[in-house]
């Protein structure tokens, strides 16, 4: 179980984490969700002990992870597959961190294999792929076989092979009751590995609940109509108990299906341009709840077409 | 890579173990500091450099003993004159304590070795145990070997030095404790200053560019701080023939200590309270 109490973080006078509170759950994936720049990266270096709280406590199983005996039992983690000496074989980087908690060395062959690394164990890190360079990671993660796994943005750089793997394997690790916390910027890669959402833009927490209740809060169908007697309509709607708000020259509308919509114009006899149903997708509604929590806005663009994600199914 | 199936075997059954322990970080680190190329080279340039030079110099100093005054003659140190490759074998050394600490931090791979051993001093020990033993290993194979290349150039002339004289047993000995003192002294360096640019210029400057500058200083200030600075009050327990003004040996060997366990205690200060 990961604790978090009222953590905070500042950089200077800029605030990268500002009294977050939530708990991990064993048994589960845990998705960390939030807009690039959000402050996941640094909540999971407070939580691991690499920076220090400007305030509150980051706490592994109740204690602060410092204290840990056996740290690689408790813990592992993914943060930047990068963040590795790049001059040495995987196979001697796996052996310096087994040794490091006394870990058996069969456990370096058992994680290479794991990982699907065996054959390029001897070879040197500098010469791996983003992809390779994340199982590095994980096999390093997996060597002490621990109870809580942290990765943060682990589908970064990996080939959709490798996105369906992994997400397999937090999926297995949680199936077998180890707490697994993934951070991610993408709400539907989320959607499809996390049991439970943790939401934070700017550093706060925005929401915290189970992944089923965000998807169904926050992809409520809409409906949009267009008139030319759009006031005559929106009384009439809002009579009938839809609530209605003006987008974009529409009338946007919730409570009522199309097809009443529509009777219902028909019996007040209004007019009607355009009758459709809007299905907010999930990372609009990640993007309504984090928006004013962007860090860095992309210019005026609303319109602009989402990046398509790789590897959805 | 071949596919995987990305299913996880159930809880390996791993034997009780004691966990994160100093013995464990000595391991983790010897293992690390081995494992990268740079390691062999500056044992192997630091073997070359003290033996090489005590070569070169003692044959040269042999072939023109001749025309040498007596005064000269007076003061020659057959011992120190055959570990004068130190004084280029000490920057590669030291430059090796200083990657030993900086590369984790330029690689981001410290934050993985603070994950897997919370307690960061630690993992600074064992990386000082690590590297007090090899350097000292190195530094007497080195200046031993050199000891010997040296008295076989003086042998011709009967100048030589022998193990059994007075103070050369030290001289010699001492060589190797100052090869492993400089290296200390670079990781403490690099562990204050972290970047491995900014920490070797500063070792360089430290040990061998500023010392013979504290000469220019006037005054009574101005000795001292010549006697004491570093490599002027470390060097000296390599000599058997005293240099005039200079500390004595192993008060010069302490001094040279205490400043770099202090630059060290800096940088222990520093790794707990800075974020990784």
């Amino acid at each position: 179980m990961i604790e978090a109490r009222g953590l905070t973080k500042m950089f200077g006078d800029k605030k990268a984490v500002d009294e977050l509170s939530f708990i991990v759950h064993p048994g589960m994936v845990t998705g960390f969700l939030g807009p690039n720049g959000a402050g996941k990266s640094t909540t999971m270096r407070l939580i691991l002990g690499l920076d220090r709280p400007t305030d509150g406590v980051a706490l592994i199983n109740g204690r602060p992870y410092a204290q840990a005996t056996a740290p690689m039992r408790q813990v592992g983690a993914v943060l930047d597959a990068k963040d590795v000496h790049g001059g040495r074989s995987a196979r001697a980087h796996l052996r310096a961190l087994a040794q490091s908690n006394s870990l058996p060395a069969s456990r370096v062959d058992d994680v290479l294999d794991l990982t699907g690394m065996t054959e390029v164990a001897s070879k040197r890190i500098k010469g791996f792929s983003l992809g390779m360079s994340q199982r590095v990671g994980i096999a390093a993660a997996m060597l002490g076989d621990p109870e809580i796994l942290m990765f943060d943005e682990p589908v970064n750089g990996l080939d959709p092979e490798g996105i369906v793997w992994i997400r397999t394997f937090m999926r297995s690790l949680a199936a077998r009751g180890r707490t697994v916390f993934v951070s991610s910027h993408l709400m539907s890669e989320m959607a499809l590995t996390a049991d439970h959402l943790i939401v934070i833009g700017r550093g706060r927490l925005l929401a915290d609940t189970s992944t089923d209740d965000f998807i169904s809060e926050n992809s409520a169908a809409r409906v949009r109509v267009r008139s030319p007697q759009q006031q005559d309509l929106a009384r009439v709607l809002a009579e009938r108990g839809a609530v209605v708000d003006r987008v974009e020259g529409y009338l946007e509308l919730s409570g009522l299906r199309t097809e009443e919509v529509g009777d219902l114009a028909a019996e007040h006899q209004l007019t009607i341009h355009e009758l459709f149903q809007q299905r907010s997708s999930l990372e609009d509604a990640f993007m309504e709840l984090t928006g004013e929590s962007v860090e860095y806005h992309a210019g005026s663009a609303p319109h602009a077409p989402a990046p398509p994600v790789s590897a959805q199914q | 890579m071949t596919a995987v199936t990305g299913a996880v075997p159930d809880q390996a059954e791993l034997p009780d173990s004691h966990g994160a322990t100093l013995a464990a970080a000595v391991r983790s680190e010897w293992t690390k500091f081995f494992s990268v190329r740079s390691t062999m080279w500056a044992l192997i340039s630091t073997f070359v450099f003290t033996v090489g030079f005590a070569a070169l110099v003692s044959w040269g100093v042999s072939t023109s003993y001749g025309q040498m005054s007596a005064q000269d003659r007076a003061s020659f140190d057959a011992t120190g004159t055959s570990l004068v490759g130190l004084t280029f074998s000490q920057l590669v050394i030291a430059v090796l304590g200083v990657l030993m600490i900086s590369t984790e931090y330029s690689t981001g791979g410290i934050r993985g070795t603070f994950t897997a051993v919370p307690r960061r001093l630690r993992v600074l020990l064992a990386k000082a145990i690590v590297l007090a033993v090899v350097a000292l290993a190195i530094g007497l194979l080195s200046c031993f070997t050199a000891f010997y290349v040296g008295q076989l150039f003086f042998a011709s002339k009967h100048i030589e030095a022998h193990l059994g004289d007075p103070q050369v047993f030290r001289a010699v000995v001492g060589g190797g404790l100052y090869v492993a003192a400089c290296a200390l002294f670079g990781l403490a360096v690099g562990t204050v200053l972290r970047h491995t640019a900014g920490a070797v210029t500063a070792t360089i400057a430290l040990l061998i560019v500023v010392p013979p500058l504290t000469l220019l200083l006037p005054g009574r200030w101005g000795d001292a701080i010549t006697r004491y600075f570093t490599s002027n009050a470390g060097q000296r327990i390599g000599e058997v023939v005293h240099t005039t003004n200079a500390l004595g040996p192993w008060t010069g060997y302490a001094v040279f200590t205490a400043e770099w366990a202090a630059v060290l205690l800096l940088g222990a200060v520093l790794l707990v309270r800075r974020d990784a």
